[in-house]
């Protein structure tokens, strides 16, 4: 019971994880009208960005992660007016090869800035605490209530900004429906520019947490990258709150599965599901409810 | 014989290798618009089951049935339709993103079963002592066969291919890219044309992949990276020029002579280094596939030179 309690537990840690690079990933696929493969290595850019922070500079972790995320999304404004924007009119699998492009820049300019080591925020073992439960325990290191709470927090902001300011419920009705949303006068480049910010500084954060999570190294957010897709199809394309119960469903399934299946295949999960759900309701799970 | 010469045979044969995997690609994408980014998963699963159906028996896994090597080829054909087949019935009536990612899906899939299944693949060991084609022709012998036949399977493919692209069935595989409901409109099936396409494209992707490690000799997980294969066959078709079978074959050829001269320059860097170089290399791809897209994004020999060239053609036989 303990053991399940447990593997429950990692699997929230890595649904907070997953949920904030899939909202990213949904929204820019519905507002942007394409998969962006280079959202796993934004995610790596975030936890070196605050790595350097932390390591360098001395600052403390919470600190680092809104500097952090601030500076990856200024390398995603830079790529999208340098490469994206240009590309916008033709068709968006030209994007979507070019974001493989751009996947491949950050990944290579990570290994040489970085180096292609593993990496940790903090040196050491962090104390667990230790809830006794039936036969068992439950182990709770500090850092997975920072991901969990943070994640809490990131979702519950973007909540407000949806439902109350004008940019998020501009940012809905362009997921719903593009067409009806240029035509009552929403300022489109606004609304595109606003996607790329949230998006981005979220999956930075969700990089960052990940990096606390285990450790970092460049293929941190590739490896990422399916789950994500997988939570965000879940959801349903351009539905940030189907990404929040998506990336809790993968999560979730991803640690659990360890009881059924060899650990050497928790990845192929996310891909099972995502199968699945493509068989069965191709338009995801939470297809049908508008935001 | 003279190193340059054999440097040759050797720069050759791989890039000829390459070109199967670009023309493949090229039915895939070039003609039908299907975008397939786990090509990586069709070349491993081609290599390994030509190599498991052709070698030695052995001890410590379970493949090694000794036939002949057509017979492995044929295998390696076969199989990575039959995955393809598999991917393309639950995908390939969907969005079009939807089956990127589910290649990539495959191409970890695969990637976790040759590493993990080891009663089947040795696991990460890998196998050696494959057996090699024209071994009983000595090294220089060999070398030279193997190009050739290299080159004779790119030429075949290329023949296929073109073939394949002037007959209704490229055209109705090029109007689907274009224009899928009008061709709905006109009664062809859309879902079983693009399934014969992906399948086609897969199995000559395990062809390549068959050739690829018979002719090095040794199979592992490790031989397989994503970026050595799925992302420089995406970077040598688009440079190239989807769409126009020529430009697959030259795109294979000039983009291989550019990588591999990047490795000439990176092995001059300081061996401390060695590491970053790699990490060079990647980035150098990602660099040209995206400066491709903003500048030629037609590639060196476009699809439109090859319309016209076939219209020219139509024209002179009508006067005949």
């Amino acid at each position: 019971m303990a053991e399940l309690l447990q593997l429950v537990f990692f699997g929230l840690v890595l649904g907070s994880i997953l949920t904030l690079g899939a909202i990213g990933l949904s929204l820019t696929y519905g507002i942007l009208k394409f998969a962006h493969f280079a959202h796993g290595d934004f995610m790596t850019l975030g936890a070196y960005f605050a790595l350097s922070l932390v390591a360098t500079a001395q600052l403390p972790i919470l600190v680092s992660i809104p500097i952090a995320a601030l500076a990856t999304l200024v390398v995603a404004l830079i790529a999208d007016r340098l490469i994206y924007r240009r590309l916008r009119r033709t068709r968006p699998v030209i994007l979507l090869i070019a974001s493989v492009g751009v996947a491949l820049i950050l990944r290579s300019a990570v290994q040489i800035i970085w180096g292609p080591n593993v990496q940790v925020y903090a040196q050491g073992i962090q104390l667990p605490y230790v809830i006794p439960f039936g036969d068992g325990a439950v182990r709770i290191k500090p850092d997975h209530l920072i991901i969990m709470g943070g994640a809490l927090c990131l979702v519950t902001s973007l909540h407000f900004f949806l439902q109350h300011t004008r940019v998020g419920k501009a940012m809905r009705a362009m997921s719903d429906n593009p067409d009806l949303a240029q035509i009552t006068g929403i300022d489109t480049e606004k609304v595109v520019l606003w996607t790329w910010g949230i998006g981005i500084a979220l999956a930075a954060v969700g990089g960052i947490f990940a990096g606390m999570d285990s450790q970092l190294h460049p293929n941190l957010g590739w490896q990422l990258l399916l789950p994500i897709f997988a939570a965000a199809i879940l959801g349903g394309i351009g539905r940030p709150y189907g990404a929040i119960a998506g990336g809790m469903t993968i999560g979730l399934a991803q640690e659990l599965s360890t009881m059924v299946i060899p650990p050497e295949y928790k990845p192929a999960v996310s891909f099972g599901i995502m199968v699945l759900v493509l068989i069965v309701r191709p338009r995801g799970i939470f297809a049908g409810s508008s935001t | 014989m003279d190193p340059l010469l054999n440097y040759a045979i050797f720069f050759i044969t791989i890039a000829g290798i390459y070109a199967v995997w670009t023309l493949a690609l090229n039915v895939q994408w070039g003609l039908t618009g299907l975008f397939n980014i786990g090509i990586v998963a069709f070349v491993a699963v081609g290599g390994y089951t030509s190599v498991l159906l052709t070698i030695e028996p052995s001890a410590t896994f379970a493949g090694g049935l000794g036939l002949p090597l057509p017979v492995g080829f044929l295998g390696a054909m076969l199989v990575s339709a039959i995955l393809a087949l598999l991917i393309g019935l639950i995908t390939l009536n969907l969005r079009a993103d939807y089956l990127a990612i589910a290649t990539i899906g495959i191409a970890e899939i695969v990637r976790l079963f040759l590493k993990n299944e080891e009663w089947l693949t040795n696991g990460v060991r890998g196998i050696g002592g494959v057996p090699r084609p024209f071994s009983d022709l000595g090294p220089e012998g060999m070398a030279l066969a193997n190009m050739v036949l290299v080159l004779l399977c790119v030429l075949v493919i290329f023949l296929l291919v073109e073939r394949a692209r002037r007959a209704p069935w490229g055209r109705v595989l090029r109007a689907i890219r274009e224009n899928e409901l009008t061709v709905l409109a006109s009664g062809k099936t859309v879902k079983s044309f693009r399934l014969q396409s992906f399948v086609l494209g897969a199995a000559l992707m395990g062809l390549g992949g068959a050739l690829y490690s018979h002719f090095v000799g040794f199979i592992s997980p490790e031989a397989f990276v994503p970026l050595q294969t799925t992302f420089l066959v995406w970077v040598m078709l688009i440079a190239g020029g989807s769409g126009n079978s020529k430009g697959a074959v030259l795109g294979a050829f000039v983009i291989w002579g550019i990588w591999s001269g990047s490795q000439i320059v990176t092995g001059w860097l300081p061996p401390e280094l060695a590491t970053q170089a790699g990490a060079l290399r990647m980035g150098l791809i990602g660099l040209l596939l995206v400066l491709v897209l903003l500048f030629r994004h037609e590639g060196l020999l476009s699809e439109e030179d090859q319309r016209r060239a076939d219209i020219a053609r139509e024209a002179r036989q009508d006067r005949r």
